[in-house]
């Protein structure tokens, strides 16, 4: 453009030098992937991990999950060391297993154990995406499975958090069954008729979705949490046309009948104490 | 196109074998020591691909349109059939059916996913991808056989559920767990046979039974070839190295104890003689229920959580002792 010829604007940037770059410590500043809002990892945490600007809850990390779910100190893990192995001889998927292990500190894609929410002793297991985005192998279906065995044998209610992308490509028919087995196990529960809370968190799709995560007593999802059975790309191929933005969001499955409740991460622990107790005289040991 | 790629070499040669009798029939020439040969280098043929079929073979001949489907059997197997439609709840979905019929002489609930034949058939038929109310369908039937005290069949034969934008809306998701659910705790006996192709969560949703078989030909896997491949490498082309590395076929199950009985099928695929394979499917139910029949309710409730329990591999870290 001719303007530009005699416009003033200064040419140059400014490019931090090396030793600026790593003045700001890596993670020390978190961008909401929403709303752009960049805040302090440590208000952000502070915060249970929502935003402050618009609300978007970020994924919780599983142990974190527990921290602000159960009573300080109360917790008691199951199975921690389980470890999948790898049935198939799937190309590189005992590397890729490693791999998260290390990057996440988890031994596989949920953590299991019980607890008490304001005093209520609980069954729980908290899921995390990040493990091979929270797929569901032989290792995941049977830590759920005890975990379900165990609200069973000593007479407590059951909380799962579902963060996952459904079964497990690598560990094949191995995945595929342990949505049987983990239904199987809650109608064992259900048939002594105790109480299951299941929470959908982002996201929750697929073989997850399709088993264990819908069968809760009561379906609680969190704010815009992304929930169903169909991925969105497999569904806008069938269809060949584009979805609403809001299809498949907890929103979208109240709507539709589809969940009892969407509620914000900071009223969840009162929501779940208050379910925990209304169903105390039915699960508890006075019975 | 009836013929797959790999039979080629077969419906050659049996055209030629076929040009060369009606030359002889026409010129009046005996042939039929050459033709003799010939026919023994086809039964031989016929062995060597047939008996050695590869993977990505078998889901061809899993997939292949004229592989006979629920209904086919089920007019072999079932006398007195009375298809029952409808979910109660929001339609008929026409990818799953099931009724009441006999079987050998006995009262049992039949229900199967259904694809077409012809592209017609198929789009009636949603290419054998149920909706949410076809799962309630088979739910409601399923639990009308456990009020009536009769043996359920399953035939399993999908791509999958359906993916669309209704399904989601009516509960996709639930209406398979439900089932998943539901089935692990009816108290009568529940066989299920793969007899095609059996994608996924939609084929499991008619699968949680006391006894899982499949045809040798058919499939049963977490996700299609053709999707692993694209998740996998990136490229749905690949599916054939796909369908060798998850392990879908019969036979790699069996092997894993993922199955409990793979049942033979035809050389060269069920279609190709519908009596005879329903005849070989009839002898492995008809084993599987009068086993089954002896059993209480609670006996194959327990003994069917118990099998879908042990189902895993996983081992221990922390000096914790390894597991199966």
């Amino acid at each position: 453009m001719l303007r530009d010829i005699f416009s003033k604007k200064k040419r140059y940037a400014t490019i931090p030098s090396e030793q600026a770059k790593q003045e700001v410590p890596e993670g020390l500043m978190t961008k909401c992937p929403k709303c752009k809002t960049i805040m302090y990892t440590k208000e952000l945490r502070k915060a249970q991990m929502v935003c402050e600007g618009c609300q978007h809850h970020h994924s919780l990390p599983a142990y974190e999950r527990v921290e602000f779910t159960l009573d300080e100190g109360s917790f008691v893990e199951f199975d921690a060391g389980m470890i999948a192995k790898d049935p198939l001889q799937f190309p590189s998927y005992p590397e890729k297993s490693a791999l998260d292990r290390e990057k996440t500190k988890l031994n596989e894609a949920v953590v299991t154990g019980e607890g008490t929410i304001n005093g209520i002793h609980t069954v729980i297991g908290v899921m995390d995406s990040r493990f091979r985005m929270g797929s569901m192998g032989s290792v995941v279906g049977e830590k759920i499975t005890r975990a379900i065995e165990h609200a069973i044998s000593e007479d407590k209610p059951f909380i799962l958090f579902a963060a996952s992308g459904g079964a497990r490509m690598q560990e094949g028919v191995f995945s595929l069954m342990q949505m049987a087995k983990t239904s199987a196990a809650l109608n064992q529960l259900h048939e002594r008729g105790q109480l299951f809370i299941s929470v959908l968190t982002h996201p929750t799709t697929g073989g997850v979705s399709a088993s264990f995560a819908s069968l809760g007593d009561i379906n609680i999802a969190e704010p815009g949490a992304l929930i169903g059975f169909a991925g969105r790309r497999i569904i806008e191929q069938t269809i060949r046309q584009k979805l609403p933005d809001d299809f498949q969001t907890a929103e979208f499955l109240l709507e539709h009948g589809q969940l009892d409740l969407v509620v914000h991460r900071h009223e969840l622990r009162n929501t779940l104490g208050t379910l925990l107790e209304l169903h105390a005289p039915m699960t508890g040991k006075e019975r | 196109m009836d013929q797959l790629p790999f039979e080629r070499p077969i419906v050659e040669l049996r055209n030629k074998i076929n040009e060369l009798k009606a030359f002889t029939a026409e010129k009046e020439i005996d042939l039929s020591g050459e033709i003799e040969k010939l026919e023994a280098r086809l039964e031989q043929l016929e062995k060597d691909i047939y008996g050695n079929l590869n993977p990505w073979e078998r889901v061809q001949i899993a997939r292949h349109s004229k592989r006979p489907t629920t209904l086919d059997y089920i007019k072999y197997l079932i006398t007195d059939f009375i298809e029952l439609h409808g979910d109660r709840l929001y339609g008929d979905d026409k990818a799953i059916v099931g009724g009441v019929g006999k079987f050998e002489g006995k009262p049992v609930t039949i229900i199967g996913h259904q694809r077409g034949k012809d592209t017609k058939e198929n789009i009636k038929r949603n290419f054998g991808m149920p909706h949410p109310e076809g799962y309630r369908k088979a739910l409601r039937l399923m639990k009308q056989a456990e009020k009536f005290r009769r043996p359920i069949i399953c035939f399993i034969d999908t791509k999958g559920a359906d993916p669309g934008i209704e399904s989601e809306e009516r509960g996709q998701s639930e209406a398979i767990a439900r089932n998943l659910l539901e089935m692990a705790g009816l108290r009568v006996p529940i066989v299920c046979v793969v007899i095609g192709e059996g994608g996924s969560g939609g084929a499991l949703a008619l699968g949680v039974g006391d006894r899982i078989m499949m045809l040798e030909n058919a499939t049963y896997s977490v996700i299609s070839p053709e999707g692993a491949a694209a998740l996998l490498w990136k490229d749905a082309s690949l599916a054939k190295k796909a369908a060798e590395t998850m392990k879908i076929t019969a036979p790699d199950l069996k092997e894993l104890q993922l199955i409990d009985e793979m049942i033979p099928e035809v050389r060269g695929g069920a279609h190709r003689d519908v009596e005879f394979q329903a005849n070989e499917i009839r002898k492995a139910i008809s084993r599987s229920l009068q086993e089954l029949e002896k059993k209480s309710g609670e006996n194959l409730v327990l003994k069917r959580y118990e099998k879908f329990k042990n189902i895993g591999e996983y081992t221990h870290v922390n000096g914790a002792i390894a597991m199966k």
